[in-house]
């Protein structure tokens, strides 16, 4: 093993010892764990940007040094999963974003939490979910990307729990863990259909390996990439299993930022994008991938225009934007857009929680918006990067999620006319909700006390917003992206296709101002339909409520009334076992305990000496 | 003298004195569970494998050498993974054992009989104290429900003790019919000549010896429909006798199953591989979903222990000339003892500060117990198989084995038990969620608010537990080496 390849691991457990170190010794004092933490989230940035310098392995050279963790071989089984680090582009473009937007939200909980109760919990379970999450970004397999997944998700299930003696929070994190194990399901035995038919789960042999299956059989190979994919409708929370996301909010606000909205909610597209080339054999499985990503797009734009929660109008954003990438997987011919939108995304989107987190704080945690109003007096900086993580995520030149949007947009163009108008449409929904929380919050007159007396937030927590405005500004320029990216631009595509996108901008941005701008007391605009979230929590809940719960209610009926009976009966009567039943009556359970082993041995004696 | 028979000694022997010294009791079972722990951590570290087939620690008396009963003693890989786990859950299991009231000398004596038992049902090579040491530690088990148990504990005890019993004879048919199906003229009942006239395919016992074994040994492992009597007991029984029965003592079923049944009947089992394959799904999902109706903390932890056995059963099941299979299974047996154990030590805390484990009656005690609520967080974990835990190694082997286990053809029955099985991970998150939920997390109760944190002696016991299913979950090939040899399918 050589300096370089050392590095990835470095990177890897470094946040594992941070959050051992925090969970043992957190208690001592707040700083210690707050320091230590980011310690190990800077390192691993630091880390992570020398190991984009370095030069990248041979193309088809496996990951590394992997360590035979489950290894059959020696005993004549074909069977090992290895624990390896995969460095190639892909996981070094990703683990310069995860640990980059990590170490700032890391600096930026000193001062959101620095009032919160369990500060060394949180931070602890910042860094295991760092290290779960670096875990997927270098996994050479898919068992070990999926185990990481998982942890990943138990990780999302502390933080989301953080407040647990709120029911709320303690709701929210078991649905998210429940709900991401439903789409886990069907990762799993996708991971099993694809090793049993194609004989590998590691990543470099996947391809060659599923070529076969992609003629004649096309239909396994297409099975097993669907159940693939549903780890990401749980992870990237897509539709239908997109219900935990919004849930999730009753988190602290920069875990909402870091994990469900910047990097572990992205991870389901990254693991597409890990698999690109295997996916593009499967046209079947490209189009249920579009197709879902495309209907998420849309459908959580329009959640998101009637909620009045800023965390949870972010949160439908996410989903949306994460459809968005589902959707680019796709259409564009080229795994690179939909990372594209993922770097860009993460800097936006997880700017504008941060700053959602500082308007937080300077109310008081107060989260409805139509409790907010006029701060941009109050809180000019915020103001500021929050109006640039915004004219980002509509998608306004010259911010990044311009450059990355329309490309999806075009690709959708080429694909399929459905997918174009639907992702167009979305850009509509995108700046009117955008617009509608930036106005409803900055500007007309404060509409509660809290509003009246709001303040800005500490330094720390401005810096970090400051670098990610910064980066939100300029990630998706061309002239510095080629630096990173070379996601491919869709050929034949009409002049006007971009004017529709800019009129679709436009209108949804005159509409928020037209609406919102004046600052009206409450909404003018009412959809229950929209604001109630298509009622798809509500139908989720009657399910578990009253058919998974009836289901589990007959099943114990059956199995204390039916089975114990007919068993008891049969054993009893059938058996032959009456004078069991005597000996019960007798009712001295030693003396039954002392003839019951000495019969069995003298039966058996009895038996054999015949 | 082997090593193999202190380990049985040491049990039996501390349990003279805490029935003659009862106001020690608790310390002499300490000392005697401690010392055997030891014994079986220096057994794992120093063992080398002898060869293919080959067990070690050898020590043979003769008792009835005409009917070829011997007192027969010898383990290999697999039997020290049973040893090893034996000893953690024996010794834990009287560290977290609450205060018993009334006579500590027959409590821990009876607990002390029980951990012999297992040590002697794990280290024996001759089937008829295989068999007998089972029985040994059965008893106790009874008493320990029948005595020291709550609520309507005499029924418990009595629905227990003749499910058990009815088991144990079925069992015994099957080994009887097994032993008189033998080759050769000179009686054995050596477990080893018994393995290897099975794998050379010299032994052809009629089908119902099959079922006889089956039935047996899956009634003490609570096999569907035979398990009722399973959450019932552990529910009822003091912690301890609940974490040593659904820990270890449960599993001499499954180590018998696949010690014995898979070399003598790859036939049988392939032929009935259909019907054992519908238990299976339903020990999976329909008792999951039973489980999951569960409204008292331990009825759901007994339960859950009951669904947990059909991934062990798949792995069985699967285990027809399939190494990975069985080693899974063979994984999985120490992962789950760990984690039932665990979870079944912090009930019992809980029972013994709170009076009571209705969901309804508990919540948001993560305030007031923080330790308590971070192990209970971590054994649940490990329970529903999260990485890093010795349980998801063993499921993940168990599915992979498993789903390869019927050949080419698409969606055979294998595959589609194989995909319950993977829906039972979501049922197990369901439920021990749900649970974790109920009892720590939320709202608090106003009664509870005076509660203290359980002792660091009372969960000193399930960190240990959680340490050795993570050292195992962190790098499962330490056990795999010392499973499969032994597991290995010619």
């Amino acid at each position: 093993m050589n300096r370089f390849e050392i590095i990835p691991w470095v990177i890897l457990f470094a946040p594992l010892g941070a959050a051992a170190l925090v969970l043992f010794f957190g208690g001592l004092s707040k700083r210690l764990s707050a320091g230590v933490a980011i310690f190990a989230a800077v390192l691993t940035c630091v880390l992570s940007w020398m190991l984009w310098f370095t030069p990248l392995p041979a193309e088809g050279a496996g990951g590394g040094v992997g360590i035979g963790w489950i290894d059959l071989r020696p005993y004549g089984c074909n069977f090992t999963i290895e624990i390896g680090l995969l460095t190639d582009y892909l996981s070094r473009l990703m683990l310069l974003v995860v640990t980059t937007v990590a170490s700032l939200v890391f600096v930026y909980s000193v001062g959101y939490m620095a009032k919160e109760e369990g500060y060394s919990r949180y931070f602890a379970g910042l860094c295991l979910f760092l290290f779960s999450m670096l875990g997927i970004v270098l996994a050479e397999n898919f068992v070990m990307m999926f185990i990481f997944w998982e942890l990943v998700g138990v990780s999302s299930y502390i933080l989301i729990g953080h407040y647990f003696g709120k029911n709320s929070a303690a709701e929210a994190a078991k649905q998210a863990f429940t709900v991401n194990r439903v789409g886990d399901f069907g990762f799993l035995l996708g991971i099993l259909m694809l090793w049993f038919y194609a004989g590998t789960f590691q990543f470099s042999e996947l391809l060659g390996a599923t070529l076969p299956l992609a003629g004649g059989n096309s239909w396994i190979l297409a099975i097993a990439l669907v159940l693939v994919f549903c780890g990401t409708i749980g992870k990237s929370a897509q539709m239908p299993l997109h219900v935990w996301l919004p849930n999730s909010m009753e988190g602290p606000t920069p875990v909402s930022s870091l994990l469900h909205a910047a990097t572990m909610v992205a991870a389901g597209v990254y693991m597409l994008a890990r698999i690109f080339p295997v996916l593009e054999n499967s046209p079947v499985a490209l189009t249920v991938i579009a197709w879902v990503g495309g209907i998420t797009c849309l459908l959580a734009g329009f959640m998101g225009i009637q909620q009045n929660d800023i965390k949870r109008i972010l949160a439908y954003s996410t989903i949306s934007q994460l459809g968005y990438m589902v959707m680019a997987i796709g259409v564009a011919g080229n795994g690179e857009v939909s990372m594209f939108h993922l770097v860009n995304h993460a800097f936006f989107k997880c700017l504008l929680f941060l700053a959602a987190g500082s308007v937080i704080v300077g109310m008081h945690h107060e989260q409805d918006i139509w409790k907010m109003g006029g701060l941009k007096n109050k809180m000019p900086f915020t103001f500021l990067l929050m109006g640039m993580g915004a004219l980002a995520l509509s998608g306004v030149p010259p911010f990044s999620g311009y450059f990355s949007k329309d490309l999806i947009i075009e690709w959708a163009w080429v694909s399929n006319k459905g997918l174009f108008w639907i992702s167009a449409g979305a850009v509509l929904l995108t700046t009117l909700y955008t617009f509608r929380l930036y106005f409803v919050v900055f500007f007309g007159p404060p509409r509660s006390d809290a509003a009246k007396k709001a303040h800005e937030s500490p330094l720390v927590m401005i810096l970090p917003m400051a670098v990610l405005a910064g980066l939100s500004l300029i990630s998706g320029w061309p002239i510095l992206a080629h630096y990173y990216i070379h996601p491919a631009h869709p050929e034949g595509v009409p002049f006007f296709v971009s004017l529709i996108i800019y009129a679709f901008l436009l209108v949804g941005m005159v509409l928020a101002g037209m609406l919102y701008f004046q600052g009206p007391k409450k909404d003018p605009v009412l959809i229950p339909f929209f604001a109630n979230r298509f009622y798809i929590d509500d139908v989720y809940g009657w399910g578990v409520r009253v058919l998974q719960g009836g289901f589990a209610a007959i099943c114990s009926f059956v199995d204390r009334w039916v089975i114990d009976g007919l068993v008891k009966f049969s054993a009893v009567v059938a058996w032959g076992f009456g004078f069991l039943l005597r000996l019960l009556q007798v009712g001295n359970l030693q003396a039954y305990a002392f003839y019951f082993g000495a019969g069995a041995i003298l039966l058996f004696y009895l038996l054999l000496a015949k | 003298m082997s090593p193999l028979l202190s380990l049985i000694i040491i049990p039996l022997l501390s349990a003279v004195t805490c029935f003659l010294v009862p106001s020690r009791a608790r310390f002499t079972a300490m000392l005697g569970t401690s010392l055997n722990f030891l014994l079986c951590v220096g057994l794992v570290v120093g063992y080398r494998p002898a060869g293919d087939g080959e067990f070690s620690f050898l020590m043979q008396w003769p008792v009835l050498p005409g009917l070829g009963i011997h007192f027969l003693l010898g383990v290999d890989g697999f039997s020290l993974v049973m040893l090893l786990l034996s000893g953690v859950v024996s010794l834990c299991a009287v560290w977290a054992s609450p205060d018993p009231g009334k006579s500590p000398g027959l409590y821990f004596g009876n607990i002390l009989l029980i951990s012999a038992g297992v040590m002697g049902a794990f280290t024996s090579l001759d089937v008829f104290f295989f068999y007998a040491f089972h029985e040994l530690a059965l008893i106790p088990t009874f008493l320990l429900i029948g005595i020291w148990g709550s609520g309507d504990r005499q029924a418990v005890a009595w629905k227990a003790t003749i499910y058990l019993a009815f088991g144990s004879f079925v069992l015994l048919l099957g080994l009887i019919g097994l032993f008189l199906a033998m080759p050769g003229d000179t009686p054995t009942f050596d477990m080893r000549q018994w393995i290897a006239v099975g794998r050379l395919g010299e032994i052809n016992p009629p089908a119902w010896v099959y079922f006889a074994l089956l039935f047996g040994f899956g009634t003490l492992v609570s096999l569907f429909p035979f398990h009722t009597w399973a959450p019932a007991a552990y529910a009822s029984a003091p912690s301890p006798a609940s974490m040593l029965h659904a820990g270890v003592l449960k599993k001499f079923g499954l180590y018998g199953l696949l010690r014995l049944v898979v070399p003598i009947f790859p036939g049988a089992m392939i032929e009935w591989a259909n019907l054992l394959l519908v238990l299976i799904a339903c020990n999976i999902l329909y008792v999951g979903y039973v489980t999951m109706a569960q409204k008292r903390l331990d009825w759901m932890i007994g339960y859950s222990s009951v669904m947990h056995m059909g991934y062990l059963f798949l792995g069985f099941a699967g285990g027809i000339y399939n190494t990975l299979s069985l080693t899974g299974a063979g994984m999985l047996i120490f992962g789950h003892g760990l984690s039932v154990a665990a979870l079944f030590a912090l009930a019992g805390q809980l029972r013994a500060k709170t009076g009571t484990l209705e969901f309804s009656e508990l919540g948001g005690l993560g305030r007031v117990m923080p330790m308590a609520g971070l192990l209970f967080g971590f054994a649940t974990m490990a329970s529903i198989g999260l990485p890093g835990f010795a349980n998801f190694a063993g499921e993940v082997m168990v599915f992979f084995g498993a789903f390869a286990g019927g050949g080419e053809e698409f969606l055979n029955a294998f595959q589609v038990v194989t995909v319950a099985a993977v829906w039972g991970v979501v049922i197990s998150a369901v439920y021990g969620l749900r649970a974790y939920r109920w009892v720590f997390f939320g709202e608090m109760p106003e009664r509870w608010a005076g509660l203290k944190d359980c002792a660091p002696g009372a969960l000193m016991p399930v960190v240990l537990l959680i340490v050795f299913s993570m050292i195992v979950g962190f790098y499962p090939q330490l056990l795999i080496s010392l499973l499969t040899p032994s597991l290995l399918v010619p």
